[in-house]
């Protein structure tokens, strides 16, 4: 399975996609430069965190009018798989590859911890081998991450919410919402399913000496699905 | 982008009559002012008195302290480059190298918290990247006035959204690092930085403007007006009129930096670089007087070149500015092509600015106009002042401290309860959440812990299991009021103690050194007398000190700091995934290596519980301090402990109990611990008397026979004093039970005792 992981100047944690998906997975692996508007062999593409542009602007903004994002809006459009990672979910949002607005915690503050979540909604190239009512435990790492849907109601009636946030045992509640997001909203995909986005960070929850390898999982459905097509 | 544009009439400025009273404006003495004369056998320009203002401030020159810190220990087997460089490096095996330093940005930080702390975090990580590192973890030592006074909220809040906002988005996790509260902080906080970068052996590069003929480029930012004077109003006290100096501060753009780590690093990979260095205090003129002093030459520097942000800028102006993220390089002669293609890539601004001479001096062109012709080596190597130091007549009163009148608590539980909710030993969760402290994929211990553990990726054969760094920054400035030389001695101890604790072997130390006027002989004597301390303790602990900053004149109105010589530590764990972390788990034996006693001198129970900060500090045995960590790094080595947690601040007691009230991995459950201990030591002082050189460590009780042995081997004392269990903390001395506390109440106590501060 080739990957292509987009950099971004700003991205941050493109180097830790690329170990993620090249060293804890095994699979080939190579950056796409933002000036570029070819994603050339890729078979599925990580749009990874960081502050991309600086993010100066609002999250995602100016990346998303870059060159290579009409490339990854292209292969999209073909049903290629593409997994937005923190400020990729951001800059998604931004392009119009996923509905929805990434917008200042609801605390104001950055923040930085483990959180809950739990998978649902229609399946995805990255969650359909996730077991049904398993609680993951993933890094979160923003400071604009507060979901907004103007229909959420419509959103979750197409399947598309895929992760909430909730309490380590798997429970909705406010107290397990780290930013306020609409409905413990933590990530979502386009109505095809194939592009998803998530504002916790798998990468960094895919080694057990990190803590956790439950984000491994994303990686690991993923591969399953791009086998499965051969 | 110099030219002003057509139409628009550049601002001339009327440059002020060169005298003793510029000279003193300048902040320099009429003496040196005369020493400007003899070295030019001429009077200088304004733009030279600029030039020379900066290089002798305090800041740059490190006039009052340089003849001190000669007595350092900088050298050691793994020690690449010492002191006097950008950032020390050290060896860690492999081909790769540890490059960190740790850097004060105090007074900017006071008038401008978010702004000063974030420039604070760019200059350290540029002095790193600058070396060929990358940056893999920053730490922050913090100090804040009392914290009911009327500024601290904003200054924490500010201080912390600056580190937050800079290293979140340049990518580096901020992993590490301690804050403290007191009186003497009030109108003058400290800001200590440090940064960490791994590079490999044979891609460490030099801050030497080598190569006669080689061009000099400039890239990063424009260059703007501001920052102005920055190092001078660094080496001033302040008064009413500080914050007038708010436009001093410089503005960070992590963006920018980010850029020019990467194209830094490409350009390291390209083989034409030969010297480079950032432009952080001080500006144009310290990277290119450095430079060329370094490597013994001359430089000539063509202001017309050097990117501009706004019009009208004066070459004294130019040389002066603080501008961030910039970079001075000097690169093969014939290759400048390859180096701005690069820049090119990453959009960075660049321009080839000058020339490697011989002329051993600085030549500052502006217009076809010399504006400064300066030789090189009396102006970097600055000036050397013996001040007069003396011991303070009245610290002996000071300290005096009558145990036998301290009223013992009725309840030593409620006591400990108190002391885990004071602002100074509560969890600072609220500051290290905001930092991105997991990203780049290395962090393996988290904030919080004894040390922080950062795994070492790159070369890594199996990421699993790959070697580690332990990062600690340490200081206990009550215990260096009462006596600097003692409380230098114990805040190496204290990080090398940390850095053992997880299991590392310490490496090096770098330091920052924040105290108050010089000129004062009392405040100059605890700066000697600390220097001798540092001196002394990483002679004995093997670890030399390979970079550092001195921040002098911290004091407001007359007021110094309590002095304060932050220590950063770095060590070594060969597979990150040993480290042991300080959390109980259910059924095992507690033991204290290490000796409990009766010294309650500047601890934290003296000051929270009964208002006092007297009497002497601890005693401090480099050799017991050795002897035990060398014990605890075994002991994890050999896999025998569960957990291990050093005694500092709040003793024995607060040391078992943050064991009890952090979980031993996410979701589970806490730990309690009946603790029985046998000295004839009156119990208040016994169980929050701070002496140096304890690790609590715990371990299944079927190991103690071999715990014990290798406690022996080592010469380090250990006694088994309890075992884990319960949800109470009970700590008997013999048969009586001294203390008994519900750990859920220490929890509640020490997880809410920093929002007070905030909220």
């Amino acid at each position: 399975m080739n990957v292509a992981v987009v950099r971004f100047p700003g991205s941050n944690c493109d180097d830790d996609a690329f170990h993620v998906v090249g060293r804890v997975m095994g699979q080939p692996v190579r950056f796409a430069w933002h000036k570029e508007s070819s994603l050339g062999d890729a078979e599925a593409v990580v749009l990874p965190g960081g502050f991309s542009y600086g993010d100066y602007l609002r999250a995602g903004a100016m990346a998303a009018n870059s060159p290579i994002m009409g490339a990854v809006k292209a292969f999209a459009e073909k049903g290629g798989p593409v997994l937005a990672i923190c400020n990729g979910y951001q800059i998604a949002c931004e392009a119009g590859l996923l509905d929805g607005a990434l917008t200042r915690n609801a605390s104001l503050h950055f923040e930085c911890r483990d959180v809950h979540l739990l998978v649902e909604g229609k399946p995805t190239p990255f969650t359909r081998g996730i077991p049904a009512g398993r609680v993951l435990r993933i890094p979160i790492a923003h400071a604009e991450g507060r979901f907004v849907h103007p229909d959420v109601a419509a959103l979750e009636k197409e399947g598309r919410v895929v992760f909430r946030y909730v309490d380590p045992t798997g429970g909705v509640s406010d107290g397990a919402n780290p930013n306020g997001s609409v409905a413990n909203i933590a990530g979502t995909c386009n109505a095809r399913g194939n592009v998803v986005g998530l504002m916790p960070h798998p990468e960094r929850a895919s080694e057990a000496l990190l803590g956790s390898d439950d984000g491994k999982m994303l990686f690991a459905s993923l591969l399953a699905e791009m086998g499965r097509r051969v | 982008m110099s030219a002003p544009k057509p139409g628009t009439k550049p601002v001339t400025k009327q440059e002020p009559p060169i005298n003793e009273a510029t000279a003193k404006e300048h902040g320099l003495s009429a003496d040196e002012f005369r020493r400007v004369h003899d070295i030019l056998g001429r009077a200088p320009t304004y733009t030279e008195l600029g030039i020379f203002s900066v290089m002798w401030s305090e800041h740059c020159s490190y006039k009052s302290s340089r003849i001190h810190l000669r007595g350092l220990p900088t050298s050691g087997p793994r020690v690449i480059q010492g002191p006097g460089e950008n950032a020390g490096v050290v060896d860690i095996g492999d081909g790769q190298a540890v490059i960190f330093k740790m850097e004060s940005h105090n007074h900017p930080s006071f008038i401008e918290p978010y702004q000063g702390a974030a420039t604070g975090v760019g200059g350290i990580l540029r002095d790193v990247f600058t070396m060929g590192a990358r940056p893999i973890a920053c730490l922050d030592s913090l100090r804040f006035g009392r914290p009911d006074h009327p500024k601290t909220r904003h200054l924490v809040e500010g201080v912390v959204a600056g580190i937050a906002g800079y290293g979140n988005a340049f990518g580096v996790p901020t992993v590490a690092g301690e804050v403290y509260f007191d009186g003497s902080y009030d109108g003058n906080i400290l800001v200590n930085a440090m940064a960490v970068g791994l590079a490999r052996t044979d891609k460490i590069f030099y801050g030497k403007a080598k190569g006669l003929g080689n061009p000099v480029l400039y890239f990063g930012s424009k260059t703007g007006r501001d920052g102005i004077h920055g190092a001078t109003m660094a080496s001033a006290e302040f008064d009413e009129e500080s914050e007038s100096k708010r436009p001093t501060v410089q503005v960070g753009d992590p963006f920018t930096e980010k850029l020019l780590l990467e194209a830094c690093l490409e350009l390291m990979n390209s083989d034409v670089l030969v010297g480079i260095q950032d432009m952080g205090a001080a500006g144009l003129t310290s990277s290119s007087v450095e430079m060329a002093a370094r490597a013994g030459n001359g430089i000539e520097l063509d202001l017309d070149q050097v990117p501009r942000r706004e019009t009208g800028m004066t070459g004294y102006e130019c040389m002066l500015s603080e501008s961030q993220e910039r970079m001075l390089a000097v690169v093969k002669a014939g290759r400048e092509s390859e180096a701005l293609a690069i820049f090119a890539k990453w959009d960075l601004d660049a321009a080839v600015i000058g020339r490697v001479t011989d002329t051993g001096k600085i030549v500052v062109k502006e217009g076809g106009k010399v504006q400064a012709e300066i030789p090189v080596a009396p102006l970097a190597e600055g000036l050397r002042y013996e001040r007069p130091f003396a011991r303070p007549a009245a610290l002996d009163k000071e300290r005096a401290l009558d145990v036998a009148s301290l009223q013992a608590p009725a309840d030593l539980g409620v006591a400990l309860v108190k002391l885990m909710a004071s602002p100074n030993l509560a969890s600072k969760e609220w500051i290290y959440r905001q930092y991105d402290h997991m990203v780049r994929v290395g962090t393996v211990v988290r904030p919080g812990a004894d040390a922080a553990v950062i795994r070492v990726l790159d070369g890594a054969v199996d990421p699993a299991n790959a070697k580690g760094l332990a990062l600690k920054a340490d200081c206990n400035s009550r215990f260096c009021a009462l006596d600097p030389y003692e409380g230098a001695r114990l805040a190496v101890a204290e990080c090398y103690r940390n850095v053992s604790t997880v299991g590392a072997e310490p490496l090096a130390v770098t330091d920052c050194l924040n105290f108050g006027n010089p000129e004062r002989p009392d405040v100059m004597w605890q700066l000697v007398e600390a220097i001798r301390g540092l001196g002394d303790a990483c002679r004995a602990l093997e670890t030399p000190v390979v970079s550092g900053n001195v921040s002098l004149y911290n004091e407001t109105e007359g007021r110094a700091v309590k002095p304060t010589p932050t220590i950063g530590m770095v060590g070594l764990i060969a597979n990150a995934a040993d480290a042991v972390g300080l959390a109980f788990q259910p059924d095992c034996a507690v033991a204290l290596l290490g000796v409990n006693t009766d010294e309650i001198g500047g601890s934290e129970y003296l000051d929270v519980i009964h208002g006092k900060q007297a009497g002497a500090p601890p005693k401090l045995d480099l050799a017991r301090e050795a002897a035990v960590g060398k014990a605890c790094r075994a002991l994890v080595a050999k896999k025998l402990v569960r957990s291990a947690h050093d005694c500092s601040e709040g003793g024995l007691a607060v040391a078992l109990a943050e064991c009890c009230i952090v979980p031993s991995k996410p979701g589970a459950p806490l730990v309690g611990a009946t603790v029985k201990l046998d000295e004839a030591i009156r119990a208040d002082l016994l169980v929050f008397g701070e002496a140096p050189s304890r690790i609590v460590v715990s371990f299944p009780p079927e190991r103690e026979a071999e715990v014990r042995a290798i406690a022996a081997e080592h010469g380090a004392p250990l006694s088994v004093i309890g075992a884990t269990g319960g949800r109470r903390l009970t700590i008997y001395q013999k048969s009586a039970r001294v203390l008994d506390v519900a750990i859920d109440e220490l929890a509640t106590a020490w997880r809410g005792g920093f929002r007070a501060v905030v909220s």
